[in-house]
């Protein structure tokens, strides 16, 4: 018998209309990296809150380390030796790196906190993983990639034994999540045990021990990693047979729609982020922009949708320059946003599924009667046609946006834009944190609008995904479009190069296609 | 003669007023501050600073002796502290509209008071009040001596309890851990840290401060209470400690700017700038401040928003 070093054991959790946790039995060994999987709102991150002490079980007992314990708030779960970073970070924006980790586990002389201390506990801790921080930065000037150590070394540096990552890669670049999974593997050798909840298969086939699957709050099963395959993963996380590449038809593509012409954008430091980048975009075509994540993708994006203006530059919109109209202007000459990260952009949290179906459309009609009120008869039908047809769970056009699980806040945000029938569809890491099942149906979705002679901008971080829908690509690093390929000249490999800043002349030579840029 | 015209509003004197004026409202920010700073507005401050005025006088009145006055008007402070605490972090009222309400409270029951036990309105009998008191050596340097060396020890305590809150919020255990709930609750949860307890503390200490300042105007800078007699500075004193973005010595300088005002005041009139246009000062420089004229003041993320577990 191997040691279970936590033991779930009947777990049971209800919400307002859903059992979010049904009956769940689940042990985890002493070592292993277990991974968790399931669609959206299967109940994965109310599991492992329930574990971390965020969340009471309406039933069912938590048996640590053979003994069964109850887990009231997080700090007992901290005394037991249990560590949780969580799918939308716990960080505190205006403070340092340092007292995060730090935080409420301070090294201190009479309550005086000892940075010097501090300081030197963290670096040491970091390079001892390979969690490259920068101790004294504040953590609103760092990048995801960073805040996500950061996360890691809190768990850490309060010695957890078993670490809770709750879909640490939806934010990572693929080198990333490289050094993510070293990490994972030093911890492992080290003794630590890891739970890792994540959406992408290929994950778990790499890191895992075991894996199990949850579908609409129920266990479906637990498997040795190594004895199960894409195939079987996927069917028992959606319950039927998915399409991991989508089907399309070649392109037929159209007049220009968009056109970009010389456009130069400072990002919020006041840097150059985007530089001299000109793009053509017609109807009917997939553009996928790849790029490692901060190479002036995001701002390129806000540039064209208006949140930010450039320095110099236009882009036309059928002919007519709009770099200078507002947001709003923009996306009422049919535009449509997805943002990258839907809790700044994409959604108003405390408001109802229903009225974030509407936002931007709020004041148009049919949601708006006698031009000052209210049309709450448009909005509910609204609201339910989208809910049924986006599949958003659960099905309740009332409920607040917050307590959805993560994918079901990404896919109001996609009903919502695609709703629009826009000319022009912007997506940025349009299915980041959706489970298969969701990514199949969203890829399909991008598909059909383009079919319908949108042209559709993706901005994604997934080589995976910009290979799969686009049309052509276009490879930004350090704020330049530096090649534009066709689909058939592009594969991962060359990609890769590119995005990592390689020469295009070369990165030509080496796959001897011969063709490059434009 | 421009150094005339100078000195004639610059000069010892004036500085040494200002430093006077300054005192209730150093005190009331400082309370500002720590609510705030744990996420819980505290628009209240006039009130528990009209309370504490009360009761300081109320308590020196019995006792003959102004510094148990002084603690009097602490602990008065801190309950109606606790009253807004209750209220806003407990039952999740709307943080204004309690403050709000705990002013127009603080003033009916304080009149109310007033008039029960003393049976007069307007302004309580005279009682004792602290004494000003001279600095041994400090008195003899030049213009500093002249500007803080004879004060009342109210205005010393006030001057150190900034350094104390410095330090204890940017140098304690605490002091982390109260800015970490003023800015993510949930952050600090996570790790441990009870918000609900946090913010209470916060709450009560603030009142308690607040009880403080007003103390100084009845038992120190005058030896009696008069109805109303906070006259606002409660919110000037929230006002600074924004202007001061939330920080221990910006709001001291803007407590000294403000009670600089005051101090010019009726020397501006005497040069025809009238008294109510120098009242408005304020108000103006908060609003500058919140408009981001000056860097920006922003303030702790999560305040004014209740913290629910689930
Ligand atoms: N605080 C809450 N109040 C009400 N319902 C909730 C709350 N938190 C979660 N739920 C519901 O419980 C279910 C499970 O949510 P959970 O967040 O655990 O899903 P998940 O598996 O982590 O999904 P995802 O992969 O999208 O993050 C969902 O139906 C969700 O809407
Ligand atoms: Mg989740």
């Amino acid at each position: 018998m191997v040691e279970n070093i936590l033991e779930l054991s009947h777990i049971t959790k209800r919400f307002p209309g859903v059992v979010a946790n049904d009956d769940i039995s689940l042990g985890i060994r002493k070592g292993e990296i277990h991974a968790l999987v399931g669609e959206n709102g299967s109940g994965k991150s109310t599991l492992m809150s329930i574990v971390y002490g965020l969340y009471q079980a309406d039933a069912g007992e938590i048996i640590f380390k053979g003994v069964p314990v109850r887990i009231g708030d997080p700090r007992t779960a901290i005394e037991l030796g249990l560590g949780m970073v969580f799918q939308h970070f716990m960080l505190v924006d205006t403070l340092t790196v340092t007292e995060n980790v730090i935080l409420h586990a301070e090294p201190h002389n009479w309550g005086f906190v000892d940075y010097k201390r501090a300081v030197s506990g963290v670096e040491e801790l970091a390079t001892a993983y390979g969690l490259r921080v920068d101790a004294r930065a504040r953590v609103a000037d760092i990048s995801v990639g960073q805040e996500q150590r950061v996360e890691i070394l809190k768990a850490l540096y309060r010695q957890a034994e078993v670490l809770i990552l709750d879909e640490p890669t939806a934010v990572l670049t693929p080198q990333e999540t490289e050094e993510l999974f070293q990490v994972m593997n030093n911890l492992r050798e080290q003794g630590t045990t890891i739970v890792f909840i994540t959406h992408k298969i290929k994950e778990v086939l790499t890191i895992s021990d075991r894996v199990s699957v949850l579908r609409r709050g129920k266990l479906v099963g637990t498997r040795n990693t190594a004895e199960t395959g894409q195939r079987e993963l996927a069917e028992m996380m959606v319950g039927r047979e998915v399409l991991l590449r989508v089907k399309k038809e070649p392109a037929k593509p159209a007049e220009t729609v968009v056109s970009v012409a010389g456009l130069q954008v400072r990002d919020r430091r006041g840097m150059p982020a985007v530089k001299d980048v000109s793009l053509e975009l017609r109807r009917g075509e997939v553009l996928g922009i790849a790029g490692v994540e901060g190479n002036g993708q995001q701002e390129l994006v806000e540039a064209i949708t208006g949140l930010t203006t450039p320095d110099t530059g236009q882009v036309l919109l059928r002919g007519e320059p709009i770099q200078a109209l507002s947001p709003m202007k923009i996306k009422r000459r049919g535009v449509s946003y997805i943002p990258e990260d839907r809790h700044k952009r994409g959604l108003i949290l405390e408001y109802s599924v229903a009225d974030n179906l509407i936002l931007g459309l709020h004041s148009d009609p049919p949601f708006v009667e006698r031009y000052l009120f209210r049309n709450e008869r448009q909005i509910k039908a609204h609201a339910a046609r989208l809910v049924e047809s986006y599949d958003v769970r659960p099905p309740n056009p009332d409920q607040i946006i917050r307590t959805l699980s993560g994918g079901n806040q990404q896919k109001v945000v996609v009903a919502r834009e695609f709703s629009r029938s826009p000319e022009f569809l912007v997506c940025s890491q349009p299915t980041r944190g959706l489970d298969i099942g969701a990514i199949e149906f969203i890829h399909q979705e991008i598909i059909r609008q383009r079919d319908q002679g949108t042209g559709v901008l993706l901005v994604s971080a997934e080589l995976d995904e910009i290979l799969s829908l686009s049309d052509r690509i276009a490879v930004m690093f350090d704020g330049r479009i530096v090649a534009v390929l066709s689909i058939d000249e592009a594969d991962e490999q060359r990609l890769g190069y590119l995005m990592l800043g390689g020469d295009p002349q070369q990165a030509a030579g080496e796959i001897e296609s011969g063709v490059t840029a434009k | 003669m421009w150094w005339e015209y100078i000195t004639y509003f610059i000069n010892a004197t004036v500085l040494a007023a200002a430093l006077r004026m300054a005192t209730p409202l150093i005190f009331a920010s400082m309370g500002g501050i720590f609510s705030e700073r744990s996420g819980v507005i505290n628009i209240g401050l006039e009130g528990m600073m009209l309370t504490g005025a009360f009761m300081g006088m109320l308590v020196t009145f019995y006792t003959n002796n102004p510094w148990i006055g002084l603690m009097g008007a602490l602990l008065s402070g801190g309950i109606v502290g606790m009253v807004h605490a209750v209220a806003a972090v407990r039952y999740k009222v709307d943080q204004v509209v309690s403050g709000t309400a705990i002013n127009i409270f603080a003033v009916g029951f304080t009149v109310f008071m007033l008039r029960t036990i003393f049976d007069v309105a307007g302004t309580s009998p005279a009682v004792p009040r602290i004494r000003t008191v001279a600095l041994p050596i400090v008195r003899h340097i030049p213009v500093v001596g002249e500007i803080i060396g004879y004060q009342n020890p109210m205005v010393y305590m006030a001057l150190i309890l900034v350094v104390v809150v410095h330090i204890f919020l940017f140098h304690t255990v605490w002091g982390l851990r109260l800015r970490s709930v003023g800015e993510h609750p949930k952050a600090a949860d996570t790790v441990g840290i009870n918000v609900f307890l946090t913010r209470y503390v916060a709450v009560i200490t603030s009142g308690a401060l607040a009880g403080l300042g007003g103390a100084y105007l009845s038992i120190a800078h005058l030896s009696r209470f008069g109805d109303e007699m906070t006259a606002g500075r409660g919110f000037i004193a929230l006002a600074a400690m924004i202007f001061g973005k939330w920080t221990p010595f910006g709001a001291l300088g803007a407590a000294l700017l403000f009670g600089f005002a005051d101090a010019v005041q009726m020397r501006l009139q005497e040069v025809g700038i009238p008294r109510h246009f120098v009242q408005m000062i304020p108000y103006i420089l908060t609003m500058v401040a919140l408009a981001g004229f000056i860097g920006r003041a922003t303030p702790p993320k999560s305040i004014g928003k209740p913290y629910e577990k689930e």
